[in-house]
């Protein structure tokens, strides 16, 4: 009795599905193509990583201190006109290097909201090295509204929050060309609209960030670096790395050590395992 | 319980005989996972897998209620104070990682768990009650995962939960009543960000309370095995420790550098991206998907897009909860007398089409509901349904399996009892 509910409740099911999957295929037959091409997919770029690569990449990672630093610049300078970086606080810029006094002389030249102690009211103040990294934008609102309502997203997490973070960052900020003409015959549509900016790499395609890094020599490197827009965004796509996981080189230096002690233990109890089936007299 | 030939727990320490006449917990344990538990000598390392999960439901609770000490179940800081424990809690990362590759890694050992329970038909008579137990074991389990997949509030956090109990929508007349009374609004909000958290804490010792009774109906018939045939005689058992613990021991080093491998090396491979931006609920995500866990599920949740007397989305809703429930029902589906595929030629070759199917569902689950996905869907769907509902029952009348072996040491130790049980007296613990 159960069997033939089940072999009927089976066959229900398989009809449904198969109705479905044959409206479905009718429909394809219909349009004669499986998948309607897009601008989205056609013009899309694969994220690549800057031709020498990183320091932290692989299996044996690294941070450049000096790149980091220079990446910080370029934030400091550039992005963060309209970027917030909320999850940083100035104390971890000592982890890209800085001494103890250069982490508080840093600090102290980004304002910041505070309270005035004689009166409560809201003021500003120099950053301490326990703040963290003010808001171009008292608040949403404002940010849409002085960006032509695109809110320009927190750069905390971003290489963690898109499909190759790193690279993806990289070649968003060297990716803005002009839509290639082929395409532009056959989606019109494509063309970006007043106010954005043809980008390969970004989702839809139009961005409402204008370029960014325009023009060599924007950022003054303090150590000498020639500051091509390669080389910046290069280093705060680097930068930008280790805002998103400060944990990244020790996560992988740890993870070498439990891997030689997992090892060892694994060979330990192969052999444990070993002597006492031995006993057994297995055959197979 | 157990065979007569187990062995009694003597204990010599004059405090355990103490306790062993007062708590005689010892002698609970000794019998449940140590030398007074014999256990088929022929098991393969297939069954390292109901240890193994019991180690990563520990760890899940472990991890679990460390990051419960710094996590704040509350829609407007829920997301910062996980980046709290990333950044600034010592070895929060470490927490953080563990606990969501655990979670990725306790799927992994249960599917296998299921799997070789399909193969071996480990759900037949007199193991049924293990069987079920077991379901309702995975049932708990997607839930407390669904959950709490849902506390860091990201995006795929808060359009997982709205996808989800929107299914519960698609019940007709009652259903959006149940909605709003699950999520405590009208869309995934605090309310629900809140009972969601309390749930997650509360479900894994559910799950651990069930785990007992799982492993309570195991030592009735005690464990089955690769040839499916039934213990005999003494010759055919040995005692779980040393043995077994031995063998669980290797299995559980390989599996923790395996998994070790992904919360170090790789611990946002098996997540979302979309997960590490807040939660918004303006802003749909291009692609809503849940954990890889429930890919089958979602794809043949997806793979109904037809109104045949019923909406296609309740359908869709059905589909996914019988594929699921028809699990419960495979003790009755399949009455073949014979339980190991090994000796099964049809039912074998039925099996191997079914993982085919599951890990097309496992793709299909997590790509864009576009052709040619929708279609593979429909199609693997058809199969998953026929394969446990229909297939199944009539192979197991039609097939003519091949000869089992008289008992375990046979099939071990060649033909000669005498030599197999002259044997088994150098197996003293």
């Amino acid at each position: 009795m159960i069997r033939l509910v089940g072999i009927l409740v089976g066959l229900g099911f398989t009809f449904v599905v198969l109705l479905a999957f044959g409206s479905g295929a009718l429909t394809v037959m219909g349009q004669g193509y499986l998948v309607e091409e897009t601008a989205e997919h056609a013009f899309h770029e694969e994220a690549h990583m800057p031709a020498g690569g990183y320091s932290f990449d692989g299996l044996m990672p690294s941070w450049d201190l000096a790149q980091l630093q220079r990446g910080y610049q370029v934030y400091k300078e550039v992005c963060s006109a309209c970027h917030s970086l909320d999850y940083v606080a100035f104390r971890d810029l000592a982890e890209l290097g800085y001494s103890e006094a250069e982490v508080k002389a840093e600090a102290a030249s980004w304002v910041v909201p505070g309270i005035n102690p004689d009166t409560g009211e809201a003021s500003t103040r120099p950053g301490m090295p326990t703040d963290y990294f003010p808001s171009p934008y008292a608040n949403d609102i404002a940010a849409a509204a002085a960006n032509n309502n695109a809110i320009p997203p927190d750069l905390s997490l971003m290489t963690k929050a898109r499909e190759h973070g790193t690279a993806y960052v990289y070649s968003l900020l060297t990716g803005y060309q002009a839509p290639a003409a082929a395409l532009v015959e056959e989606f019109p549509d494509s063309v970006p609209g007043p106010g954005l900016h043809h980008n390969p790499y970004f989702a839809n395609l139009n961005l409402a960030m204008a370029p960014p890094l325009t023009s060599d020599g924007q950022v003054t490197y303090a150590d000498g670096t020639e500051a091509s827009v390669e080389q910046m965004a290069t280093d705060v796509a680097a930068f930008l790395t280790w805002t998103a996981e400060p944990s990244l080189v020790d996560r992988v230096r740890l993870g070498w050590i439990v891997m030689g002690f997992l090892l060892f233990a694994t060979i330990l109890a192969w052999l444990a395992k070993k002597q006492v089936w031995a006993n057994a007299k297995r055959k197979d | 319980m157990s065979f007569p030939w187990a062995k009694q727990y003597e204990p010599t320490n004059p405090f355990m005989k103490y306790l062993d006449e007062k708590l005689p917990l010892p002698r609970f344990v000794y019998n449940a996972v140590g030398a007074g538990y014999p256990v088929p000598r022929n098991l393969s390392y297939m069954w390292n897998f109901g240890v193994l999960a019991g180690f990563c439901l520990v760890l899940q609770i472990v991890t679990g209620v460390v990051l419960a000490m710094h996590y704040a179940a509350n829609d407007a800081i829920a997301f910062d104070s996980v980046e709290h424990i990333m950044r600034d809690v010592n070895w929060g990362w470490l927490m953080r990682y563990a606990h969501a590759n655990g979670a990725s890694f306790f799927f992994i050992v249960i599917y296998l768990h299921i799997f070789r329970g399909f193969y071996y038909s480990s759900y037949k008579a007199p193991r049924e009650m293990i069987w079920l137990i077991g379901v309702v074991i995975f049932l708990l389990m997607m839930a407390t995962a669904f959950m709490g997949y849902v506390l860091p509030w990201g995006q795929m956090s808060f359009w997982g939960a709205k996808v989800i109990t929107g299914l519960f929508g698609a019940i007709p007349l009652v259903g959006e009543s149940i909605q709003i009374w699950l999520l405590g609004g009208y869309a995934p909000d605090n309310a629900a960000l809140n009972r969601f958290f309390s749930l997650h804490f509360l479900l894994p010792f559910v799950i651990a309370g069930v785990v007992i009774l799982h492993i309570w109906a195991l030592h009735l018939p005690g464990s089955s095995n690769p040839t499916g045939v039934e213990v005999k005689s003494e010759s055919d058992t040995l005692p779980f420790h040393p043995y077994y613990t031995a063998k669980d021991g290797l299995g559980l080093a390989v599996f923790l550098i395996l998994y070790a491998a992904f919360v170090f090396f790789m611990p946002n491979a098996l997540g979302h991206p979309d997960n590490y931006i807040p939660a918004n609920p303006l802003s749909t995500p291009a692609l809503i998907v849940p954990e890889w866990y429930f890919y089958p599920f979602y794809a043949i949740l997806r793979a109904f897009t037809f109104d045949f007397l019923l909406p296609a989305k309740l359908w869709g809703v059905l589909a996914m909860f019988a594929a699921i429930l028809v699990w419960f029902f495979l003790p009755w589906l399949d009455k073949s007398p014979v339980r190991s595929g090994r000796y099964r030629p049809l039912f074998r070759k039925f099996f191997w089409i079914l993982m085919l199917d599951m890990a097309a569902l496992f793709y299909l689950g997590g790509a864009h509901a576009e052709e040619p996905y929708i279609m593979l869907s429909q199609i693997a769907t058809a199969y998953y349904f026929l394969h446990f509902l229909v297939i199944l029952p009539i192979i197991s009348s039609i097939e003519k399996p091949e000869p089992l072996p008289f008992s375990i040491t046979e099939a071990v130790l060649g033909p000669d009892e005498k030599k197999a049980q002259g044997d088994s007296a150098g197996t003293a613990a």
